[in-house]
C-alpha cells in the first residue's frame, strides 16, 4: 500500500467519524436543551427523573453504553439494528449500517446529557434581574427566553461547549468497539492487511486538523459575541 | 378619585412578615417618595405593586379598577399578570439593561414585541372577516387585506421610531442610540433604563433606589431626568435614600419602618415637622454630618 492508498482507505473511515460527529451534534444540542429544561422544571417528578437519567448516563462509560444499546435489543428478541442493516443495504447498498445507527443513538443520548448540564449552568447563571426586567415590560416567558436570555446563555456556554465538542471528535473512536469502520478501525485494518503500523499513528493528523478547524470556529464565535458582557 | 389606591397590603416570606398592612393613595401627576432604613419593606412594597411579588392580602386599585384583590384567593393567570403589570413601569437599582442590545433596541424591544402581537391579532380579525365574504370577492379582498396589514405594520413601526426618539431625547441620550450598555456610564445606563420603562407608557412609574448603585457624581443626572418627568406630569413612586431629592421633588413623602407606614405627608411635614420618634431618629441619622 502506498501513501495515497492509505489516505484513501483512512478517508473512508474518516467519513464515519464526521458522520457520527455531525449527527450527534445536531440531535444532542436540542435534546440537551430539552433535558436541561426538564431538570429545572418546577414539577418535581420530571426534574428528578431527568437528574437520574443524567446521573446514569454520565456515570457509565460511553463504551459500555454503546455495547448496551447495540446488544440489548437483540437479547430482548427484537433486533432492530439487524433490520436497520437490511433496510440500508437494500435501499442504499450500505453495509453494516445498523452498528452506526446504534452508535449514533448512544452518542446522542450521552452528549445530550453532558450538554444539558452545561445549558443548565448557563441558564441559571443569568441574573434574575434580566427576567424581572422582562416581566415588568410585559413580556411572556417565550419572548423572554428567545429575545433576552438565549443569546446571553449562548455566550456563556461557548467555552465549556467547545471543550465538549472537541472531546466528541475524539470519542468517535469508541465506535470501533462494535466494529464501526471509523478512522482508527480502518487503520487497524491496514495493519492486518498490509502489515503497516504507521497509518495507525498517522490517524492523529486527521483528528488534529479536525480539532484545529473547530478551535478556529469557536474562537470566531467567541469573538463575535465579545461585544457585550 | 385617586389614580392609584393601595389598600392594606400584606406580604410575608415564610414566617417573616415584611409588609403589615400598607394603605395609601396617589393622584394623577403626583410624586411619592418612600424613605426608611433598609429592611423596612420599601422595595418589597414596590415589587408587590409591580406584581414581581404577589401580596398575601390587600387590594390594588388603578383608575377605580381593582387589578389585585388578595382576599379573593384566586391565582392570577400568567396572561392577566402581564396585562396588570403594564399599568406600572419599574426602574431597578441595578438597571438590568439587556447587554446584547443597543440603547435603541433596549428601549424599543418591548414595544416591538407588543406590536408584533397586535399585528397578529389584526391579521386574525381580517381572516375571520374573509370567511364571511363571497367566493368571487375573496381574491380581491385577500389582496386588500395584505395591503392593510402592511400599512398597519408600517404605521406601528413608524410610531416606534418616533416614541423611541422622543424618549431618548427626554433622557438626553439621542447621540448614544447605537451604543451598547457596556459602553455607557452608570448614570447613562440608568437613564436608558428610565426610557425603556417609559416605552410602554405606564400609568405609574416606579423607581427602586435608582441612584444607589451610582457613583455620587452621577446621581445628579438621573435625578434631573426624574425631575423632568415630574414637570411633564408623570405619576411616580420613588424609593430613595436621597433626602434632598425627596424633599424638593416629591408631593408626598412616606416613611416606612418595620413593614408599616410610620408617617406620610407633604415634604414639609415629614422633614420639618416629624412627629414619630422613629422618623425623628431616622432623619437625624441620615442628616448627621461626619
Amino acid at each position: 500500500m502506498n501513501f495515497a492508498q492509505v489516505n484513501l482507505y483512512l478517508l473512508d473511515g474518516f467519513k464515519y467519524t464526521i458522520l457520527i460527529f455531525l449527527v450527534t451534534l445536531i440531535f444532542a444540542l436540542p435534546l440537551g436543551l430539552l433535558i436541561s429544561f426538564c431538570s429545572m422544571s418546577k414539577f418535581k417528578p420530571l426534574s428528578y427523573l431527568s437528574k437520574i437519567i443524567v446521573w446514569i448516563v454520565r456515570g457509565v462509560p460511553l463504551m459500555l453504553q454503546i455495547f448496551i444499546i447495540f446488544y440489548v435489543p437483540g437479547f430482548m428478541g427484537n433486533n432492530i439494528f439487524a433490520k436497520v442493516d437490511n433496510y440500508f443495504f437494500l435501499k442504499y447498498e450500505i453495509e453494516n449500517f445498523g452498528r452506526v445507527f446504534a452508535v449514533l443513538i448512544a452518542f446522542t443520548i450521552n452528549y445530550a446529557c453532558y450538554f444539558s448540564e452545561i445549558f443548565r449552568g448557563g441558564i441559571q447563571s443569568i441574573d434574575k434581574g434580566q427576567y424581572e426586567a422582562c416581566q415588568v415590560l410585559g413580556m411572556n416567558k417565550i419572548q423572554t427566553f428567545n429575545k433576552v436570555v438565549l443569546l446571553q446563555v449562548v455566550k456563556r456556554v461557548v467555552a465549556p461547549m467547545s471543550n465538549e465538542v472537541i472531546t466528541l471528535v475524539k470519542d468517535t473512536a469508541l465506535a470501533n468497539c462494535i466494529a464501526v469502520s471509523e478512522l482508527i478501525f480502518q487503520a487497524k485494518e491496514i495493519m492486518a492487511i498490509a502489515q503497516l503500523i504507521w497509518p495507525l499513528f498517522y490517524t492523529g493528523v486527521f483528528y488534529l486538523v479536525f480539532v484545529g478547524v473547530l478551535t478556529l470556529l469557536f474562537n470566531f464565535i467567541e469573538k463575535k459575541l465579545s461585544y457585550f458582557n | 378619585m385617586a389614580l392609584l389606591e393601595i389598600r392594606d397590603i400584606h406580604k410575608s416570606f415564610g414566617e417573616n412578615e415584611i409588609l403589615k398592612g400598607i394603605s395609601f393613595d396617589l393622584n394623577q401627576g403626583e410624586v411619592l417618595s418612600i424613605i426608611g432604613s433598609s429592611g423596612s419593606g420599601k422595595t418589597t412594597l414596590l415589587r408587590c405593586i409591580n406584581f414581581l411579588e404577589i401580596a398575601n392580602k390587600g387590594q390594588i386599585v388603578v383608575n377605580t379598577e381593582t387589578i389585585f384583590d388578595g382576599n379573593s384567593g384566586e391565582k392570577i393567570k400568567d396572561k392577566d399578570l402581564r396585562k396588570k403589570r403594564l399599568n406600572f413601569g419599574l426602574v431597578f437599582q441595578s438597571f438590568n439593561l439587556f447587554p446584547q442590545y443597543t440603547v435603541e433596541k433596549n428601549v424599543s424591544l418591548a414595544l416591538k414585541l407588543q406590536n408584533k402581537e397586535n399585528v397578529k391579532k389584526y391579521k386574525n380579525n381580517l381572516k375571520n372577516e374573509l370567511k364571511k365574504t363571497s367566493k368571487e370577492d375573496k381574491k380581491k379582498v385577500r389582496l386588500e387585506n395584505k395591503e392593510k396589514v402592511n400599512n398597519y405594520k408600517k404605521s406601528l413601526d413608524d410610531n416606534v421610531n418616533v416614541v423611541v426618539n422622543n424618549l431618548l431625547s427626554q433622557v438626553g441620550l439621542v447621540d448614544r442610540k447605537n451604543f451598547y450598555p457596556n459602553q455607557l456610564s452608570g448614570g447613562q445606563q440608568q437613564r436608558v433604563a428610565i426610557a425603556r420603562a417609559l416605552a410602554l407608557n405606564p400609568k405609574i412609574l416606579c423607581f427602586d433606589e435608582p441612584t444607589s448603585a451610582l457613583d455620587p457624581e452621577l446621581t445628579g443626572e438621573v435625578l434631573k431626568v426624574i425631575k423632568g418627568l415630574k414637570d411633564n406630569g408623570r405619576t411616580m413612586i420613588v424609593v430613595t435614600h436621597e433626602m434632598e431629592f425627596a424633599k424638593n421633588v416629591s408631593d408626598k413623602v412616606m416613611f416606612m419602618a418595620d413593614g408599616i407606614i410610620e408617617e406620610i405627608g407633604t415634604p414639609e411635614e415629614i422633614f420639618n415637622n416629624p412627629k414619630s420618634s422613629k422618623l425623628k431618629n431616622f432623619l437625624q441619622k441620615s442628616l448627621e454630618e461626619i
